[in-house]
């Protein structure tokens, strides 16, 4: 196979060639700066080889990017994918280590079922064609973390083949422009995850913890149909939903590893086909080992396993122990709701924009305060979306925070959008009470409305005479006015909020002053 | 010692300082001197003498199991005791139980009464043991620990024949299941795909019984099988005219010895005249069979050794440069060079550019071999006959003259293709030569038929009556009590 080229499309007519070696990669660069709730996930991101190089025509300078990738997850299973040692993040060094983890002779895998049902479901949702039989490989190379000298992969005849992932890009000058994309799926396979090394360079040693040393990954590889790095982040991030919605992964991958080689990608740079690992003092990745040379695995069929054989409704034989069968049309019926669903739902029961939809979706947790708060408010749910989207969403932001760390909750909030459907207050006054409800956890909002006296005036008499007295008190002003000065009438505006103490919505003094001009 | 702290303590014991019995015993010593402070209500000594006993084994060089392979718990739970564990060749390659780091193995009968007579040798003395012969292998230790009485059934390995070998050469019954009949959890696997636990017995009803209790489907091993096991208690048969024996002309080689080939004659004869029908057939593979089995032996070999690198149990050099370096001079040290050239010819056949006209070559001739034996089991034959070995027992300076290759290439031509085939198949002692060593047959079943097997074998080895071997020189004073025991044995039979 030829070394594949990056081709790249550059209307500044610079263009820049990357090389990539070729073949996937043990993918173990797993970055520490996610936050992660329980179970730990983990991704990676490699080049998969273009199939033919195509040659540049002289005096063209027409390029265009193509990326594959490979992405492990861990599966969210009890025990490990060959063996009954528990699956935990953060445990005390080499404490969930069985002896077939430990690769001490004699001991044999047997197949974790809650581990094939993963890899079935996650075939499902990702519209694969399931293999009804599959086989297991062993992949050899010799490294500490990996005890007994090899892996077990499915390279010949993986569980799932062939589906598609369907993502959407926007594009416009507001970002505001949906497109739709699919990119396919080559296959996905069980396989083994390794152990964890760590080198201390002090001692000069490397101490390896065996805790992840056969826990059960998926491995998705995905076809060489994305156009850059966007796209390629994009189709991960709803990946990772994706998975996170089955359940079959917690995916609590960090984007650090993925955004490094986008823009690498983008920059026209060349990665390398190598394993990075997260140096936390550094901040960011550094290389772990070269892959010196051709690194021929060796692969022989893993004797120890006969081939898995899924059933589904039809092919079920007569009198099976449902503990030992595993039937396809019943997992597919058992799906939850997928993302691209749950989006378009959004869209059809609220009105919202496609593109809102995504950002509810995007960030963890915000679905379900913003579903939590639609519960306890009468407001308009574009009223709602909006305030979750932009005010909610920025404060998150701004500072760094998740949204189970909001000090906010969606009664809070449900309560304050009440008070602004009921023109109890003005949207200006709103957005204090927010800060307020933001800075000081305890108060409801009708106490830091009664507290600030933000409460819009309802005694429209009061008004219309406080109108009155301001345009008494300001003929010039009202003169300009008269002579056709448009910025007049923002000035009485402000003159009479003033008067009012800003418990008036500005909109509806305008109307009163406007009204009584002209009579 | 007693006074150092647990770090400083740890490290004296890792050092070899001190033992752990020692150190064990001056606390209880101690405890003993100032029993009047009365600070103990009990002093569980038996229990921490033998927990020092079991540090003192985990300090030692070399690797000491934590845990029971299925095989050896399921003796243990049906009351079994444990004798010990015997020697054979390093990580069961080879066919003569000459090359461990134990040391060889001597086959009993080198000492028996019945061989003396015929070398005219004078009876055993200090200086007289330098032609004493092989057991075969690489179950050999287990072989000569059943043929000497030691104990009265002893497991096996066989992968390529190492169970029935051994019996064959030390005049024992050595069985060797079906694949997939009992469990492989805790055997130290040499082929996965062709390993079975072996059991050798001085009889063919114990090498039933011993079955009956192994067999089994288990959750640690999926390459068990899960139906039912159906009993091993065997019926007595009298009546062979139903059966039909065949023998395969692929079998009759050239370097088969004269004696054997005789016997086997004989043998066929036997079955004849008692009324079963006795057929030549054809296995026509047989004779890429030796060389199909190398190449898959040695990759899977070479797959499964690769665990051996120090760093989780067993031998670890001394070399910290780096972990590669750590890596080569371990397996350097750790494995013999039979095990070292087995890996390097199975990495050798498993690179990419060999795969394919190797191991899946391989594989396609193995399919070949395993459907000659159905061919001919689906023709009618119930049982096949043929020789376990080329020839009987062999000086131990005769057998180190050629290589291990070529050793076991000639002690695994009989019994190698069996299982390839993941057939049940047995060896069971029938007379001996003109040399007074024993020579044994092997008999082939169907799969999952080792019933029907056995049952054939039990009537084939009460018509033979094969002697009892003769060791009342090296028994010494029990020789009488022996006699006598003997006797009685062989009149049950």
């Amino acid at each position: 196979m030829a070394a594949p080229v990056l081709r790249w499309s550059c209307p500044a007519r610079r263009w820049i060639l990357a090389n990539i070696d070729r073949g996937p990669r043990h993918g173990r660069g797993s970055p520490t700066g996610s936050r992660s709730s329980g179970k730990r996930g983990q991704s990676s991101v490699a080049q998969q080889p273009l199939a033919t190089a195509q040659k540049p025509r002289k005096g063209e300078h027409q390029w265009a990017a193509v990326v594959g990738l490979e992405i492990h997850a861990q599966i969210s299973s009890n025990s490990k994918l060959f063996s009954g040692s528990q699956v935990h993040f953060a445990a005390p060094p080499n404490s969930l280590v069985s002896f077939f983890d430990a690769s001490l002779p004699g001991t044999l895998p047997v197949l974790n079922r809650r581990c094939v049902e993963a890899a079935v479901m996650t075939g499902l949702a990702l519209n694969c064609h399931i293999n009804k039989k599959s086989l297991f490989d062993r992949k050899h190379y010799f490294y500490a973390d990996l005890p007994a000298g090899y892996q077990i992969t499915q390279q010949r005849l993986p569980i799932a083949v062939k589906g598609s992932l369907a993502y959407s890009v926007f594009v416009g000058k507001n970002r505001n422009q949906v497109i739709n994309k699919t990119v396919r799926i080559k296959q996905i396979q069980l396989e083994q995850d390794s152990g964890k090394s760590l080198h201390d360079d002090l001692r000069s040693q490397t101490l390896i913890d065996l805790n992840r040393a056969g826990v059960g990954l998926l491995e998705v590889v995905l076809e060489p149909d994305m156009s850059c790095g966007e796209e390629a982040a994009t189709a991960v991030r709803e990946l990772q939903l994706i998975l996170q919605a089955l359940g079959t992964s917690q995916a609590n991958m960090a984007d650090y590893e993925i955004q490094r080689q986008i823009e690498e990608l983008e920059n026209g740079g060349e990665i390398l086909n190598e394993t990075r690992s997260f140096d936390c003092k550094l901040g960011c990745t550094v290389p772990m080992r070269d892959k010196e040379g051709k690194q021929d695995y060796r692969f022989i069929p893993e004797p120890n396993l006969p081939p898995l054989l899924l059933y589904d409704s039809a092919s079920l034989p007569a009198g099976a122990d449902p503990q030992q069968v595993i039937n396809i049309d019943q997992l597919r019926e058992q799906l939850p709701e997928l993302p691209r669903v749950t989006r378009e739902k959004l869209v059809q029961q609220y009105g919202m924009l496609p593109e809102h939809s995504f950002t509810l979706l995007n960030e963890v947790g915000l679905l379900e305060f913003f579903q939590n708060v639609m519960k306890e408010t009468r407001a308009e749910p574009k009223r709602v979306t909006s305030w979750v989207l932009n005010t909610f969403l920025g404060f998150l932001k701004q500072q760094n925070l998740a949204v189970s760390e909001s000090p906010v909750t969606p009664s809070a909030l449900a309560e304050l959008l009440n008070l602004l459907d009921q023109k109890t207050i003005s949207s200006a006054a709103a957005k204090k009470v927010f800060e307020e409800l933001w800075r000081s956890g305890g108060k409801t909002p009708a106490q830091i409305v009664s507290e600030k006296r933000l409460e819009l005036m309802q005694d429209q008499e009061a008004l219309e005479e406080l109108c009155q007295a301001t345009m008494e008190k300001h003929p010039q002003v009202v003169m300009d006015l008269k002579k056709g000065n448009p910025r007049a009438i923002n000035k009485l505006i402000g003159l009479v909020r003033k008067a009012t103490l800003n418990r008036a919505d500005p909109t509806v003094i305008k109307e009163m002053l406007e009204r009584q001009l002209s009579s | 010692m007693l006074g150092r702290t647990l770090r400083e303590v740890s490290v004296a014991l890792k050092q070899g300082q001190i033992t752990p019995t020692e150190l064990c015993q001056e606390c209880l010593s101690l405890i003993k001197k100032t029993k009047f402070l009365n600070a103990y209500i009990t002093v569980s000594e038996e229990v921490a003498l033998k927990q020092a006993e079991e540090s003192e084994e985990r300090y030692k060089k070399g690797y000491v199991p934590p845990y029971n392979a299925t095989v050896v718990q399921k003796l243990l739970d049906q009351g079994a005791l444990l004798m010990g564990k015997t020697n054979l060749d390093e990580f069961a390659m080879g066919s003569g139980s000459t090359d461990g780091v134990f040391g060889p193995v001597k086959n009993p009968w080198s000492y028996s009464k019945q061989y003396r007579e015929k070398k005219k040798q004078k009876p055993h003395g200090e200086n007289e043991d330098t032609n004493w012969l092989i057991t075969g292998g690489s179950s050999g230790g287990s072989a000569a620990a059943v043929s000497a009485f030691t104990c009265f059934a002893a497991l096996g390995s066989d992968t390529g024949g190492s169970t029935r070998n051994p019996a064959a050469l030390c005049g024992v019954v050595g069985l060797k299941p079906t694949y997939g009949l009992v469990s492989r959890h805790g055997l130290i696997p040499l082929v996965n795909s062709m390993d079975v636990p072996g059991i050798l017995t001085r009889c063919v009803d114990d090498a039933a019984t011993v079955l009956g209790v192994l067999a089994g489907h288990d959750c640690k091993d999926s390459t068990t099988v899960q139906d039912p096991v159906k009993s091993f208690i065997l019926p007595s048969l009298t009546d062979v005219s139903k059966l039909c024996i065949g023998i395969p002309k692929e079998y009759l080689v050239p370097e088969l010895s004269s004696e054997v080939q005789s016997l086997w004659s004989k043998a066929a004869k036997l079955f004849e005249s008692e009324g079963a029908k006795v057929i030549e057939v054809s296995l026509p593979h047989t004779s890429y069979s030796i060389v199909c089995y190398h190449v898959l032996c040695t990759s899977e070999v070479a797959s499964n050794m690769a665990r051996f690198d120090g760093l989780e149990y067993g031998h670890r050099c001394d070399i910290n440069v780096s972990t590669e370096a750590m890596y080569a001079a371990t397996r350097r040290e750790g494995f013999n060079d039979v095990v070292r050239g087995r890996i390097l010819s199975g990495n050798f056949f498993l690179l990419k550019e060999n795969y394919e006209n190797y191991f899946i070559k391989a594989q396609k001739v193995r399919r070949l071999i395993a459907n000659d034996f159905v061919n001919v089991f689906n023709s009618g034959v119930d049982v096949l006959l043929t020789p376990t070995t080329l020839s009987e027992a062999v000086p131990y300076v005769e057998f180190i003259k050629e290589d291990n290759r070529t050793r076991s290439a000639q002690g695994d031509i009989f019994t190698q293709a069996v299982n390839m085939a993941g057939l049940p198949a047995v060896s069971v002692p029938m007379a001996l030569s003109n040399q007074g060593l024993p020579i044994g047959l092997q008999f082939i079943g169907r799969a999952f038929c080792d019933q029907q097997l056995l049952t054939v074998a039990k009537w084939f080895e009460k018509q033979v009556q094969f002697p009892i071997i003769q060791l009342q020189e090296i028994m010494g004073d029990c020789s009488s009590v022996f006699e006598n025991d003997l006797a009685s044995v062989s009149l049950k039979q």
